[in-house]
């Protein structure tokens, strides 16, 4: 789950981190009525979930009310990279001597956390990672021992920062280690992390992913839920429990498991064909779960057919064959469906189906097959047009 | 043989009283696996279907021998169920249970390393394990995997470990162990300690490796099979046309920063030598080539 910028501001500020005040504005005159409470000059930041923003013309100083006027007026609505502006982020300008990065995430490969800290901040970290990898300090850190205030000092010796705020850096850096455990975050990145003129370490950008598997020990998270930007198709999925994420293509995917649902949309790929979606609907296939990823999968304005793909294995042909009967007797699906149904008792499930085989539904007999006809079944526009 | 499991482990099941634990519990039983005991902190003396339940892990461990154990406990439980495992005495722990968060994984995973460093931990969010014949340990459906080798199967997801067992079954290829190690960031066995035990395994003739995107599992096996595997190694990698910064439904398997791209990790398979099929099914076809040609 990410975080925009302000709410990452305010998740790192209820851990005690020093971050600007700022006020949140949906509307130009909304934006002026902020920077008039906060006290100019303020800087006028589209708030989306996507780097890259200050290149786009996504932040922009305004010293007055007519410049925060029209800087809100023209960040509004803007697209930068895909990502429309919607929301701005009004904060008091800071005053920047230095910039600095700092970070710490997951470091899979070594099953512990890494820390990353730069006197090179400011700009794409991963280009500094690629150019100058030596302009980043990292840290490993064990998850029982947590980030010792001996090592931290360590790690912000060798990033080389300006003496004189070391001892804030070690004190900030274990602020956002805490926020980044106790806030069962995936993700904190501060960069640019600044000096300000008068010499304060300050928290000047944030970029926080959530962990949604630890919703259940922060029940306030799930105000965050509600600003992830998702396509039509993807909240209608997610209102309903699935697995969804939508593609470009047209032919539907639905399988179950995440692997086999990968390896579908793969397939379809393989084939010749575009896939216009990725959807798992879990270990069972029963005809709540079934009639529910067809609809959504259908109703889908590109989609032309739709490929069942499912492997029973506790769960067996007749289940599966059954909530597939159910599902097309309670919703009308205007693309054909090729079903793939193999594992435990397929042969069963298969008796079962074949009164209603027609060409809306149709039966291959293994995957590679499946694709093909599916995505032959979409080009030839066999789907609502 | 097999790696991890075989005929003599002895389980005992955490969580055999819930409604998933019993349901996979009873199953694994009549696979053939040896279920000798089940916990509960309050249910201590009563029984699921004949089998025993005590309060701890510990108890069970002192009561029936049991020395492996598999945890079906909710997500929230599952630092302190792992923990009282391995304080109990099993080797070998096997979690299913899905959602458990990052931290509670990698907290559990170091302290493990720290205060337990012979105790082996697969998943969480796994299928499990099993070896054809001897034993069952999770969620997978027996009868779909045939017994006797020679191929190992090591996986990062449940369907597609399914999937490549009925594909060889199909072709009359057996398994020795099909190991599941599960689609999240902080797998307690990964690749690399699964083509260890099968390069280590005198009846594992070669090895069917399935990955998905997300990290560098998959980079870092094809490394060690380099180095270290004389075995003949297939793959099949899930996500070529996942898009970048989307979770394809394991809290693991995201393409992020340009990184962790299924390109990437068939690119370094390759590199090592594996043999890697564009689908499933052409995995299954290179396997059934490589057991001819043993």
């Amino acid at each position: 789950m990410d975080l925009l910028e302000h709410q990452g501001k305010e998740f790192f500020a209820s851990y005690g981190l020093p971050t600007s005040p700022g006020e949140v504005a949906f509307s130009s005159d909304e934006a002026v009525a902020a920077a008039e409470r906060i006290g100019y000059p303020v800087v006028v930041k589209a708030q989306v979930h996507v780097g890259g923003r200050g290149k786009a013309g996504g932040i922009k100083l305004g010293s007055d009310a007519d410049e925060v006027c029209r800087h809100a007026e023209a960040i509004l609505g803007l697209d930068i990279r895909g990502h429309v502006v919607g929301r701005l982020w009004i904060e008091k300008a800071a005053d920047i001597a230095e910039e600095y990065y700092a970070g710490f995430t997951l470091d899979r490969s070594a099953r512990r956390h890494l820390g990353m800290l730069s006197a090179q901040g400011g700009v794409d970290i991963e280009e500094v990672a690629a150019t100058a990898p030596e302009a980043i300090a990292r840290i490993h850190i064990d998850p029982t021992e947590g980030l010792t205030a001996e090592a931290c000092r360590r790690w912000v010796a060798e990033a080389r920062l300006n003496p004189a705020v070391t001892e804030q850096a070690v004190d900030l850096l274990s602020l956002l280690y805490r926020a980044y455990v106790e806030g069962d975050a995936d993700l904190v990145e501060v960069n640019p992390l600044i000096v300000t003129g008068d010499g304060r370490l300050h928290v000047l950008d944030a970029k926080v992913t959530l962990d949604g598997n630890a919703t259940f020990r922060h029940p306030d998270y799930a105000a965050y839920a509600e600003t992830v930007e998702r396509d039509e198709r993807e909240q209608e999925a997610h209102a309903r429990g699935l697995q969804y994420v939508g593609l470009d293509g047209t032919v539907g995917v639905i399988a179950n498991g995440a692997g086999l649902a990968m390896a579908t949309v793969d397939i379809v790929d393989e084939a010749g064909g575009t896939p216009a979606n990725f959807l798992d609907i879990g270990g069972g296939a029963n005809a709540d779960v079934m009639s529910a990823a067809l609809e959504v999968v259908d109703g889908d304005p590109a989609v032309r057919a739709i490929f069942i793909n499912i492997f029973g294995g506790i769960t067996k042909g007749e289940e599966v064959a059954r909530g597939i009967i159910e599902a097309l007797g309670r919703v009308d699906i205007a693309s054909p469906i090729i079903l793939r149904l193999d594992g435990t008792n397929a042969a069963e499930g298969t008796e079962m189906l074949r009164p209603y085989l027609s060409e809306r539904l149709r039966l291959a007999p293994d995957m590679v097959q499946a694709a093909r006809t599916a995505v032959t079944a979409a080009a030839a526009g066999e789907g609502p047009s | 043989m097999s790696i991890f499991v075989d005929g003599n482990t002895r389980v005992v099941y955490q969580g055999l009283t819930g409604s998933a634990g019993r349901y996979y519990g009873l199953l694994n039983r009549d696979y053939g696996t040896k279920v000798v005991a089940g916990t509960h902190p309050r249910k201590a003396g009563s029984d699921v279907d004949g089998i025993p339940v005590f309060a701890t892990v510990g108890d069970a461990v002192a009561a029936t021998d049991a020395d492996a154990s598999c945890i079906f406990v909710p997500a929230p439980g599952v630092p302190d169920a792992v923990a009282e495992a391995a304080e109990g005495g099993v080797r070998f722990i096997v979690v299913i249970t899905e959602g458990v968060p990052m931290h509670d994984e990698a907290r559990t995973f170091a302290h493990l390393q720290r205060h337990h460093p012979d105790v082996r931990l697969l998943g969480p969010n796994c299928p499990g394990v099993i070896s054809p014949g001897q034993c069952n340990i999770g969620i997978t459906a027996g009868h779909i995997a045939l017994p006797g080798g020679p191929v190992g199967i090591v996986s990062r997801s449940g369907t597609l470990t399914y999937q490549a067992l009925h594909e060889l079954k199909q072709k009359g290829i057996g398994c020795t162990t099909c190991v599941g190690i599960g689609g999240d960031p902080v797998p307690g066995t990964n690749f690399i300690d699964c083509l260890a035990a099968f390069e280590a395994d005198p009846e594992t003739e070669a090895v069917m490796l399935i990955g998905e995107i997300g990290g560098s599992a998959e980079e870092e096996a094809a490394e060690f099979i380099a180095a270290n595997v004389s075995k003949p190694v297939v793959a099949y990698v899930a996500g070529m046309t996942a898009p970048p910064g989307k979770k394809m439904g394991h809290a693991g398997a995201i393409v992020s920063g340009g990184r962790g791209t299924a390109a990437a990790k068939v690119e370094a398979l390759s590199a090592a030598g594996v043999r890697v099929g564009s689908n499933p099914t052409a995995a299954g076809e290179l396997m059934a080539e490589v057991v001819a040609a043993l």
